[in-house]
Parts: C-alpha cells; structure tokens; sequence
C-alpha cells in the first residue's frame, strides 16, 4: 500500500511531463522506493492515479528489470555476467558469492539482507568486473575485494 | 600514440562536474554563440562538420534535424538518449558522469536549431547516481540562466527532464525509448511515421546520442572547417573508443575517427594481458559482426569498418585473446539478446531463443552434427524482417562467430 506521502510524490511528479501517463516509470519507482519491491496494491493504487487498468500498468511493471515485483533483500547484489567482464572473471565471482551468501542466483538470504541476480551489461566494461549493490557501483573486483565489501554491508545490516 | 581531447578535455579536472570548472575551460561560449546566429545557421554549421551520430547508425545529425517539419504547430521535443546498454559500451556513462555540462550545452544548442523547447535525457535506470549528477548540473544551469525563460537574454526557451529508464536493453532503440519516456513498455513502433514525424506524445521528436550532442559545443566555438579537418573524409572529427576485455589498459579514449584498430588494442590499451595471443576483437559493441585476428588490420571509423562487414558500431572495442571460447562468447551474446528482446515481433523472440537452446546444447557438449547449419539458417532466414534491429544485432554477431570459428564448434559436437 502507497503512503499518503508516496501518492502526493506521484502526483507532482506527474505535473513534470506534458504527458501525465509518463510518471507511470517514476511511480513505479515511488512504490517500491519504501520496501524494495511493489506488490498488487501498489499497483492498484497507481493505475486508479494514473487512471489506466491495473492489466496495463502491470504489463508496464512486468517488462522492466528494475522494477521487483518479489521481496528483495536489503542489499541487492547485481552481477554484470555479459562478455567484459566474462572475459575477466565474473562467473567466478557469481560462484563464490552463491557460497558466501548460501544462496543460488535469484534468490535471498532467509534473514532478508542479501539478494543476489546475474544482469547484462552494466556500462563500466573498462573496470570490470563489475557489480551493483542497490544504486552503486562496485568496480574492478578481486576476490579479496568482494569479501571486504561483503563484510562491510553485514557489520551495517547488524 | 597521443589523444586529441576535445570530448574529454575537462574529465581529468578537480570537480569536473561543476559549472564553474565547465565555464573555466569555455563552456557555454559555443550557447552564446549560437544564440547570436539563426536556428538554420547553426543546422547548417552541423551539416558541414560533416558530424555523424555516434549512437551507433552514423546517420549524418544535420540530416535527422532536417526532418523536423518547418512551421509547425506542436512542439518539438529533443531527447538526449542516454540509455547506454550496448554491452562494451560506456562513454556516455563517462562524460554524463564527468562533465554534465558538455551535454546540457550540446542539447540547448540542438534545441535552438530544431526549435525545441523541452528536452529529456533518457537515462538507463541503473546509472541512478549519474541521474543525480545531471540532475544537479541542471539546477546549476538553471540558476545561471542557462536553461530556462529567456536564456542568456536571447528570447529563447529551454529546459531538460531527466528520465530515468528501469532496465531494459531495447529502450535504446528510438522509438521504444520514446514509447518507455510516454510510460509505456518500451516496445518500437512500426516505421514510418519516424520520430521527426510523430515521436514524443505525437510530436515531432529527435532523439540524439549524449555523444553526437556533446559534440556540438566544439563544432559551434571552434566552426565547422575545424571539425571536419580531424578524421578522415566521411568520418569527421574525435570518437571516444571504449576498450574491454583482455587488455592490459582498459578504459574510455579519444581518437580522430580512422585510427587503427591495431594501434589502439596494442599501444594505446597496452596490449593483450599475459602478452597472450590476439584471438579477435568485437569492434563496436556486442551487435556488431567479429574481426578474426587476421581481419583486425582495419581502420576505426563508419566507412572502413563496413567495408570490412562489420559496423563502428557504439565504438566499444571487446578484445578477445587466444584463451577466449568463441563458442561460449556466442552462446553469452545469444543468452543476451533472448533475454532483452521485447517478445513483440515473432523472428527475433522465437529466433533469438532457438539460438540459445541450440548454442546451449552444443556448449554443453550434447550438439547434433546438423546443428551449426540450423544455427546458420536462423541467422540468415531470420534477418531483416522485425519492427527493430535487436533480432539482427543477435544474428549477424552469432553467424559471424560460427562462420569464423566453425572449428570451435564443431571440436565441441564431435
């Protein structure tokens, strides 16, 4: 359910555009900024304010990677597997996260902190490999690097 | 091999991203300048630069600017596409995230030649942080008058959104960038009608690369002879080269468009890493048709490379050494393209999946002999016949791959 907060966000932000059904991506991002992901309500609610189906908006919701549309843990950990930084490592890297973590790709930690994904190509191929932890980038990663990062977000989550 | 910085003059500066360091080094002096002269001026300025977009087509930018209709009663919008996803590919990344200002004053002065007076930079959702960025130096502008009523007392409007897209690859394909920006799934449209025509909420829209547009502050200070006397005739002015994989000195470099390739994998990334062998080099981003090592003698602009039957592509050079599997490269760009495709048109959903299964199989060593020629047959039977180019961005890559390397693969079937 959107806050009373998140609705007004929405409504002004859809003042920004000349077309208002352009806020539906931001609105997206609106709903899910407080728990990480959106849920059926959340969708509901957006496309009464939008006043488009709920069928559409959630066919909008469903075609973007970015938007969760299942719990995702406090850390959201994005691997780049695409060719750069293939050619450097990166599967290997998604390896030892999966055991570090105890999780496959795709998942999350049972405690809600960690959730890991494989993505495409994130755009930082000079310093691959690469990774993303919720909005940041983590770059040119080692092993010994991955460990310290890991360590560092678990000490935050306590 | 020395760099001509024109793009990525002030990126190495302590607080690049500031208007003042911006200003410091003649940022906004090209804006006054153009805002002396007609919007046709500086269209035809542009036009004989000789400036081609650097998004990937190398359509000439005067050209697409043309086809706005003259005198017409919508607004025209101007989008800045920023949705950087071509994989191998990140120097819009790098000067959005350096020097903001450069594509704020290449997009005002766009805007004043195609009688623009909104523009949105479509941002790819996860350069989050580089939206912040942009979003900060818009403020700035504003602030100073840079963007806004009445720029610079000129009587002339502008102001840009920043949207920010939320994962998907096809987005950067203009028409399903404009279908994601009117908050939509971003699938193309049917062409004609183009954007020019009917883009932006049915308006008429250009839509041009944060590189093309950074490009124009340059081509308006220094005039149009100065740009097109760098490069080669066809292929004017600097290109910013974005270099991966198995080099020593990866990173994001500037060079007149025509240098060779050769000269940018070995002195200027330093070389193969391990001094291991050159295998091949992907020239311009993923879609882009490989270069066996033997093929990699080429220059590195629009026309040379097509020559060569690949593409310049977005320039991001993925150089690949003796200990690279081709067949897994192919099977990773098929994996690539099936995930991102939209679904909308038949041959690149269905043709972009069965590529992945058949390349999958004989990856994992269960592939039939007649596998390679149905590889080859989807490529070629497929090609051409979809609303965009994502399904052949899959095809020419892959047939390119199992063409060049068909021993590869064909040692991983027997």
């Amino acid at each position: 359910m959107l806050s009373i907060k998140q609705k007004d966000d929405i409504r002004k932000k859809a003042k920004e555009f000349p077309g208002h059904r352009s806020v539906s991506l931001p609105a997206l991002y609106i709903a899910q900024s407080g728990k990480g992901y959106i849920d059926r309500k959340d969708i509901e609610e957006i496309a009464g304010i939008l006043s488009i189906s709920y069928a559409e908006l959630y066919g909008i919701a469903s075609f973007y990677n970015l938007i969760h549309r299942k719990p995702i843990g406090k850390f959201h950990i994005q691997v780049c597997t695409n060719i750069s930084c293939s050619l450097l490592g990166a599967e290997h890297l998604l390896t030892r996260l999966e055991k570090k973590l105890g999780i496959r790709e795709g998942g999350a930690t049972a405690d809600g902190i960690f959730s890991l994904e494989s993505v495409e190509c994130l755009g930082s191929c000079d310093k691959a490999p690469v990774m993303m932890i919720n909005e940041k980038f983590h770059e040119a990663l080692t092993e010994k690097k991955l460990s310290r990062i890991l360590a560092s977000l678990k000490e935050k989550a306590e | 091999m020395e760099e001509l910085k024109i793009l990525l003059k002030n990126i190495h500066k302590d607080e690049s991203k500031k208007l003042e360091t911006y200003i410091s080094g003649g940022g906004y002096e090209a804006l006054q300048k153009a805002l002396s002269k007609k919007p046709d001026d500086i269209v035809e300025t542009v036009k004989k630069s000789g400036l081609r977009g650097r998004g990937g087509a190398g359509f000439p930018a005067a050209v697409k600017w043309n086809f706005i209709p003259r005198d017409c009663s919508q607004p025209v919008y101007l989008i800045a596409n920023a949705d950087e996803g071509e994989p191998g590919t990140f120097k819009d990344h790098i000067l959005m995230e350096k020097d903001p200002h450069l594509l704020i004053e290449g997009m005002l002065i766009a805007g004043y030649a195609v009688h623009s007076f909104q523009g949105f930079i479509y941002i790819r959702g996860e350069f989050a942080e580089i939206a912040q960025i942009l979003e900060q130096a818009i403020a700035e502008a504003r602030q100073a008058g840079y963007l806004g009523k009445n720029i610079l007392k000129s009587g002339f409007n502008f102001d840009i959104n920043v949207y920010r897209g939320a994962g998907s690859y096809v987005c950067g394909e203009e028409t399903a960038l404009i279908e994601s920006l009117e908050g939509k799934r971003g699938q193309p449209r049917l062409k004609p009608p183009y954007p020019a025509a009917s883009g932006l909420y049915g308006s008429p829209t250009v839509v041009n690369n944060v590189e093309t547009l950074a490009c124009l502050p340059f081509i308006v200070r220094e005039g149009p002879e100065r740009f097109a006397s760098i490069g080669i005739p066809g292929n004017t002015g600097t290109k910013l080269f974005c270099i991966s994989g198995e080099v020593n000195k990866p990173g994001c470099y500037e060079f007149p468009l025509g240098v060779p390739l050769l000269n940018l994998v070995y002195d200027v990334a330093g070389g193969i890493r391990g001094d291991r062998k050159l295998k091949a080099v992907i020239p311009g981003g993923l879609s882009t048709p490989v270069l066996s090592a033997r093929e990699a003698d080429v220059l590195m602009d629009f026309d040379s490379l097509a020559a060569a039957g690949t593409m310049l592509g977005s320039a991001g050079v993925i150089v690949l050494s003796e200990n690279a599997s081709i067949p897994e490269i192919a099977l990773r760009t098929a994996r690539f393209y099936a995930n991102e495709s939209c679904g909308q048109c038949t041959p690149c959903r269905e043709g972009t999946g069965k590529l992945r299964l058949l390349l999958e199989r004989i990856f994992l060593g269960s592939g039939e002999a007649d596998d390679i020629r149905r590889i080859m047959k989807i490529c070629t039977s497929l090609k051409g016949i979809s609303l965009c180019p994502l399904g052949d961005a899959a095809f020419l890559p892959i047939f390119n791959f199992v063409e060049k390397f068909h021993g590869e693969f064909e040692a991983l079937i027997r």
